[in-house]
Parts: C-alpha cells; structure tokens; sequence
C-alpha cells in the first residue's frame, strides 16, 4: 500500500510536484500516465526516497517514509532504475544476489537461504539459461527482466518501475507487462509504475492515475479514466479511439 | 573441483612459492635444501652455519614479509578505489592517495618526530583521497575522465609540497627521504614489518569482510541506495581503509605505483568481477607479485634497483594498453 497526501516538490526552486494525492493498493498495477515533464519519475523517486521529499506525507505499508532507513526502506522497496549504466560486468546470478543486500548484516556474506531465494527467482522469470552470462552481454529486454529479478529477490511489498518497457520491442513489452501483472496479483505486491502508452495502461492496469504539470488531473479503473476526451485535454491533441468487445484502443486522429 | 576454482586456489596459494623462491636467491644464494630445512625443521639450525640463518632469517624474511604487505596493502586498496569510484582504471597511486601519505611521512620526519609517520601518512593520504572525490564530482556522478584529472591534480599539488618539505628539510635528513621516496625495500627489517602490520591487517581486514558490499557500491549511488546501503557512510569507510592500508605501506616502502591498478585488473580477468572472489585474490596475487618484483630488484644486477621501478616499467606498459583497449568501447561515464 502507497498512500501519498498533500506532496509538493521543487527542484532548483521550480516545483515538479504540486500536491499530489494518490493511493496504490496492494495486489493492483497502478499506472502513472502523463506527458513528458509531468512529473511521473519525480514522483517514483520521490516515493523510492532518492529524491528527498519534504512537504507532504508518504506512508509505504503503515511506514512514514521519512522515519525509514535505507536497509528497512530496500526491505519494503524496490524499484526498476530507468537508466542503468553498467561499470563491471558482474554475471547475471551475481546481479540478483545484490538484491538480498538488505538483508545481510554489514560485515555478513549471503547465505545459503540468499542463495536458494536467488535461483527460486531464476526459475521464476525463466532466466536459467542466461544465470551465469555476465549482464552486460544480454539483450534489453533481457536485461529489464533481470533487474526485475533483482526487486524480487529484495522480496519486497512495494514494487516501482520506471518506464519498465522503455527500449523493448512489441513482444518483449507484453512479456514484462504480463509478469508484473501476475506477479501484483499473485503475491498480493502493489505496483506502480510509468507508462508512455494508454494503450497499455488500457490492457494492464487496474488504476491509472493522470499526471499533468505535476498534478493528478485523474485517477480511477483505466476504462473510466483513459477516454478520448481526457486523452485531449492531457496531451493537447486530438484523440480517437477504436471499440471490440471489451477491448479498445486509442489512436491520435490526423489531419 | 572445476577448473575455475582450481585456478582460483593456485592464486591464493602463490605468495608460498614466491616466498620460497625469494627466501633461495641472493647475493648469497641459499640452496632450496636448507631453505627447506630451516622452514620444516627449525631444530636445523645447528646443522648450518650462523651467517645462513641471519641472511634468511634477519635479511630476507623480514624483507619478504613485508614486500607481501605491501603487496596486499597496494592491491587491496586498488580493488577497493575501483569499484568505489565505478572506474577501473585508478588506484591509490593515480588518485593521489600515494603523494599524500608521502607527504604525511616527509612531514613527519623533517618536521615532526613525536608524532609516528604512519600516522602522519594516514590523515595526509585521507586527505588527498578525499580532494580528489569531492574535486572531481560533478552534480552527484563521478565521471572516468575527471576522476583521473582530479588525481592528477591532487598528486602534482601533494609532490610539490613534498618537493617544498625536501627543500626546507635538514640535508642529514634529506638523503632518506629521497631515497625512500624511490620506492624500495631495501631498509627492510622486523620492525618496519611491526609497524605497518597492524594498520595494513586492520585496513584490509576491512576491506575484505565487507567485500560483498563493494559489488553494489560499484552500481552507483542511487542503486546501492535502493539495494538498502548507506552510501555516503559506507563509502567513506571504504575509502578509510583504503587511506589506512596505503598510508601504512607508503610508510615503510615509500611510493610503489602501479601494483594496485594492474592486480584487480588481472585478477578480474582470471575469476570475473565479483569482489567476493576479487578481492582476496587480489590480494594473495598482490603478495606474489610484490615479493618478485623485490626478488628481481634486489638480484637483477649488482647493486639494488628500486622496486618502484620495476613495477612501474612493467606497470606503465600495462596502463596503455588498458587505456587503448577501453577507449575502443566507450569514454563516457
């Protein structure tokens, strides 16, 4: 459970976010669509405590965020970093076992335990066949979902991802979207993550929530908030959208 | 056992024939036979001569222990500035930490002798690590190129202020600090091991326990952060003990260049990146290849070749091609 309340932020003076007010539930994707600009990293940073949020209340599953340290934070926490700028090329088991860091006492080694929770998530996202390649090596996708391997080995109960499908290609999006789906609803986990596409969000999420200049301009179930109109009003273009059964999909209307 | 963990063994085990190699050879060479004698059975003594037992136990013992401090102070803090700073290609030597603690130990011998020069080293070669980290920083990165500038910077400013210590100092005094400014073992005996023993164990045992930590460290700030670290706090304890081991090696061996960039580097090649695994292997390799390269200086010719020297002429080479070999990846970051 995220709960956010009354959160503003600047950088340099110029604000980002603008009381923002927004709850994410457990066992539920929940979106952040908007704009570039809107805000939508901000505010996962925000929420992850990289950026150090001083006005307004976020609570991470009955925890201030402002009373959590950093190894009790990781244990209820993890996000998928957008950019990830690779320096040794550590193999891809060795990758994950970092994500058991919180849980290892400063001078400690990872134990057998670490180690079994590290293949159960090997198994867990297929990637056996690619446990001992260093992860410089792999490809995108690939790599997208070992560092989502990763945040499961955090065995966290909070999940962000930022841009999870940003340099995937049409199948690899619909895999990583379809494990974080199963995986909310699976083991109860709240996930919130950014979107540029609202068809997406339409397919995946359970609650979208619409940034625009660092305010929520709306939040609720995906088909009551993603329409034509709202996608206007959000974008400043026009919007058309396409019904089949349940399924819609929306598409920017040319000249 | 595989072959990887066979090969890791052999590593960690090389200072042992190093040492016994290095124990033989000399300006008086001791045969391997009773080398072999004195180590198994110390009740040989009276067997040999008691000029053979001063020469392997008050000359080249010591001198070999030592040469194996070093070793495993310069390697261990290379490893360790390595992953802190995500950059592979710097050391205590290149980023200054080295010019510090020599001016910690010129100072301390020109101008302060009750305080001891491994403490003087230490609070200098802190310093000049530090100078270098926050000289270098950019809005929170730590980029390749202007860490190397930094250090640059900051050991240029440190040897002139040694160069200015040099020019002030007592000529009596001045012959050793050139000297042992070159880099050598030469002045090796028992007590300059009991001196800089404790604080090279204490550093690198640091840096060893907390080896597993250094892997998400060298993920940078915001990930080690959400890995659950306390980066700032962490990182500055790495870089203590870094500054401690170095500090504590300048001190008895002047300024050895080279070894703590080159011995990660290999070692990374030979067992992969993981520091679980890097990190005493570097430092067993570091031993090794200390102990030799003092085996060559000390045999090569007549006379007594500084150490600095070898390892810098097989070093630089070494650098060049690291540099080459990276430039055709990339330069950014």
């Amino acid at each position: 459970m995220i709960t956010v309340s009354d959160v503003s932020f600047q950088i340099n003076g110029r604000p980002i976010l603008r009381q923002i007010d927004l709850t994410a539930r457990p066992g539920e994707v929940s979106v952040l669509l908007g704009p570039n600009g809107s805000g939508k990293t901000t505010l996962l940073l925000c929420i992850a405590a990289q950026h150090q949020c001083r006005q307004g209340l976020i609570n991470l599953a009955g925890h201030d965020l402002a009373e959590l340290q950093p190894p009790t934070l990781a244990r209820l926490v993890a996000m998928v970093p957008q950019d990830h700028h690779p320096v040794f090329p550590y193999t891809v088991r060795e990758l994950i076992l970092l994500g058991r860091l919180s849980r290892v006492s400063f001078w400690g080694q990872p134990s057998r335990e670490d180690q079994q929770v590290v293949e159960e998530v090997i198994g867990l996202m297929g990637l056996g066949h690619l446990a001992d390649k260093p992860y410089t090596q792999i490809s995108g996708g690939e790599r997208q979902l070992v560092l989502i391997g990763r945040c499961l080995a955090q065995e966290p109960q909070i999940l962000l991802l930022d841009e999870p499908t940003n340099h995937l290609d049409f199948k690899n999006t619909t895999v990583i979207l379809q494990l974080i789906c199963d995986l909310a609803h699976q083991r109860e986990l709240t996930v919130l993550l950014t979107l540029h596409d609202p068809n997406l969000a339409l397919l995946f999420a359970d609650h979208v929530i619409m940034l625009s200049r660092g305010r929520v301009a709306a939040a609720g179930l995906p088909g009551d908030v993603i329409n034509p109109a709202t996608m206007a009003q959000l974008y400043g273009m026009e919007v058309e959208m396409l019904h089949q059964g349940e399924r819609r999909l929306l598409y920017p209307k040319l000249s | 056992m595989t072959a990887s963990s066979w090969l890791r063994w052999g590593l960690l085990l090389s200072p042992l024939p190093a040492m016994f190699l290095a124990l033989q050879v000399g300006a008086y060479a001791v045969p391997w036979k009773e080398v072999w004698q004195y180590v198994l059975f110390s009740s040989g003594r009276e067997a040999v001569s008691e000029q053979m037992w001063a020469i392997l136990f008050q000359v080249r013992l010591p001198r070999i222990v030592l040469a194996m401090l070093v070793g495993v102070a310069l390697s261990a803090s290379g490893t360790t500035l390595q992953a802190v700073f995500r950059n592979p290609l710097v050391d205590a030597f290149i980023l200054g930490l080295s010019s510090g603690a020599a001016l910690g130990c010129a100072l301390s011998v020109a101008f302060l002798p009750g305080v001891p020069i491994q403490v003087g080293a230490f609070v200098c070669s802190l310093t000049a690590a530090f100078l270098t980290f926050f000289l270098a920083r950019t809005r929170g990165e730590v980029p390749i190129l202007s860490l190397i500038l930094a250090g640059v910077i900051v050991s240029a400013f440190f040897s002139a202020l040694v160069s200015i210590v040099k020019f002030l100092v007592d000529p009596h005094k001045l012959a050793s600090i050139v000297f042992w400014l070159m880099g050598s073992l030469s002045l090796a005996d028992w007590q300059a091991v009991q001196k800089s023993a404790p604080w090279i164990l204490a550093g690198s045992g640091i840096i060893w326990l907390g080896r597993w930590r250094l892997n998400a460290l060298s993920m940078g700030d915001a990930e080690a952060k959400a890995l659950g670290m306390s980066v700032s706090r962490e990182r500055g304890l790495f870089i203590l003990a870094a500054a401690i081991t170095v500090a504590a090696a300048v001190s008895v061996s002047g300024i050895i260049g080279w070894v703590g960039l080159m011995v990660p580097h290999v070692v990374r090649m030979l067992v992969g990146p993981d520091h679980r695994r890097v990190v005493p292997v570097s430092m067993a390799l570091g031993a090794s290849f200390m102990v030799l390269s003092d085996t060559v200086a000390r045999t090569l010719t007549g006379g007594e070749i500084p150490v600095g020297i070898i390892t810098t002429l097989t070093g630089a080479p070494f650098f060049i091609f690291l540099l080459k070999k990276r430039a055709q990846q990339s330069w950014t970051t």
